[in-house]
């Protein structure tokens, strides 16, 4: 761990005038997983939102390596190096695959464009011979490969992935985890809002649990898990497997 | 059946071309901005208006006046967006499509107010029809209007498939919010939107001006038909939009073909001439043609023909 890429200094946001996430506080460090659950309405997604500069801010700090974020439009952001994964309609369905991962190059390109997409297409291989489907026409497991894919396309330094396990199979929600270690073993930092808390939290270097809009609980992931009062209220109870 | 094709078909074809032309701007600027643009009309009388000062005053012939046609045409079409449609993007639709309103009535009046109110024409004189094949009769323009449409829409096909700006646009009909947090800036794709329509209204303008003659409601008349056209392609769907174009101006045309006195039906034909009368439909119902196609369009496919945005 070294300085951090991403960090939430008291923030309180919402949307018009009311406020639904409260003084809160979080550090994403540079290549580190972090992960922010809580219960539905705990303002998970609006903190994700408030970092991509669609919410209204009302007091706090986000900065991104150490410059703010504050006041700067959405779609100044990729150039920067942060990417996003919405958690729905995170695709553009009448494109086909190999455009909706051409867009997202277009904001920032690569550095080497065929190098960068033969990655994405190591990470999920499905999606190779689906390049030229209309993204419309794919699973929703597929389809959260095209939008993690394309968010890696343009090379972030940053990414942040809003629930991208909701609604997947088994099968897919193991593999989404799997791949999330893969890209944050490429050097990218993550900072996930997940709904499957445990899954989630056994991956984390960090862990948020956000309550009624609050910082609830911040430790590490592992630490977490084996917190007794967490497991109770927010993990379904249970000892930690 | 000559007749029918040289006096019903390929009219009916120029016609559509020029709605086609139209249309695209609509659909492009619905599937993009999200609102229905009325004064798109009264941007193709600019067009035509624009050409027709250049006719004048550089005596050059009206297809060479187009590049004039549409730079002049842009130039409207960003200043209004800048100016009307820009201040209430955040809000409500609803208001920017009163405010296309109001920005047809004032190019209309200016434009009145600049060229007069009364019907010109780029050239005057009888142009010879070009005959072929000694029964196949076709105006030089008609020719020159189908040719033109059929090279647009496969530039535009061309543009949309294969360049960045044209994939960013269909990106941004697709998703405005994926769109800008994939890092595409929404006000760049907003003057690529506004260059191509207002172009291809301008085109089609000067090809009703080439068609017939220029005046002051020569695109807020086909306003309607436009409109048809763009739902039946499938709002957000430029290319459905021509396709749209082309169906709505065939069928305007060639309803009107006597088709119960041309020894064309081999039985009852008495009493369906009769019954009917020689057309289908008389004349002077044509217009409302398109009016019928939207109506029936929206209750029973409102995604039109090529699956674009339900209204």
């Amino acid at each position: 761990m070294t300085s951090p890429i991403l960090k939430v200094t008291a923030l309180t946001a919402g949307y018009g005038s009311s406020s639904i996430i409260h003084n809160i506080d979080l550090v994403v460090e540079e290549k580190g997983v972090v992960v922010i659950v809580g219960p539905n309405g705990a303002g998970k997604s609006t903190l994700l939102k408030s970092i991509f500069g669609l919410t209204n801010y009302f007091s706090g700090d986000i900065t991104y390596q150490n410059s703010s974020l504050l006041g700067i439009s959405t779609s100044s952001l990729v150039p920067m190096g942060i990417s996003a994964v919405p958690q729905n309609n995170n695709v553009f369905p009448s494109l086909t695959v190999a455009e909706n991962l051409d867009v997202g190059t277009y904001a920032s390109a690569p550095k080497n464009y065929e190098q960068t997409l033969s990655l994405v297409l190591e990470l999920f291989p499905d999606l190779n011979d689906k390049l030229s489907q209309l993204a419309g026409e794919l699973s929703g497991g597929q389809r959260q490969m095209v939008a993690i894919g394309r968010a890696l396309m343009s090379d972030p330094r940053l990414l942040l992935l809003d629930e991208p396990t909701a609604g997947l199979s088994p099968a897919y929600l193991e593999k989404i985890f799997d791949l999330i270690l893969q890209i944050r073993d490429s050097g990218i930092s993550i900072l996930l809002v997940e709904q499957n808390a445990k899954q989630a939290l056994r991956i984390a270097d960090m862990g948020y649990v956000l309550v009624n809009g609050k910082n609830g609980f911040t430790d590490t992931g592992t630490n977490l898990l084996n917190n007794d009062e967490v497991r109770r209220a927010f993990l379904g109870g249970g000892a930690p497997k | 059946m000559m007749d029918f094709i040289n006096y019903y078909f390929v009219p009916g074809l120029t016609l559509g071309s020029i709605y086609a032309l139209g249309a695209v701007g609509i659909s492009m600027i619905f599937g993009i901005l999200r609102f229905a643009h009325f004064a798109h009309g009264d941007l193709m009388t600019v067009g035509a208006y624009a050409a027709l000062t250049a006719v004048w005053t550089l005596g050059i012939p009206a297809l060479a006046a187009i590049p004039i046609g549409i730079v002049f045409t842009c130039a409207v079409a960003l200043f209004t967006d800048r100016f009307f449609y820009k201040p209430l993007r955040d809000l409500p639709t609803i208001y920017t499509v009163i405010a296309s309103f109001g920005v047809a009535l004032i190019l209309r009046s200016l434009i009145q107010l600049v060229w007069g109110t009364e019907s010109q024409v780029y050239e005057t004189g009888f142009q010879k029809p070009i005959i072929l094949f000694d029964v196949l009769r076709i105006a030089t323009r008609h020719i020159q209007i189908i040719a033109a449409t059929f090279v647009i829409a496969i530039l535009l096909h061309l543009f949309l498939t294969y360049t960045r700006t044209g994939k960013s646009m269909r990106a941004v009909a697709d998703d405005p919010a994926l769109a800008s947090i994939s890092g595409l800036d929404p006000e760049k794709t907003v003057r690529w939107t506004w260059i191509i329509g207002a172009s291809l209204a301008a085109i089609a303008g000067i090809f009703v001006g080439l068609d017939t003659d220029v005046h002051t409601n020569l695109g807020w008349n086909m306003l309607l038909p436009m409109f048809a056209a763009a739902l039946l392609g499938g709002i957000g769907r430029p290319l459905g939009a021509i396709a749209g174009g082309l169906i709505i101006g065939m069928a305007e045309e060639i309803c009107t073909y006597p088709i119960f006195g041309n020894k064309l039906i081999p039985f009852f034909e008495e009493e369906l001439l009769e019954f009917f009368g020689e057309e289908l439909i008389s004349p002077s119902y044509k217009s409302a043609v398109a009016f019928v196609m939207m109506v029936g369009l929206l209750l029973f496919r409102p995604q039109g023909l090529f699956k674009g945005r339900v209204l």
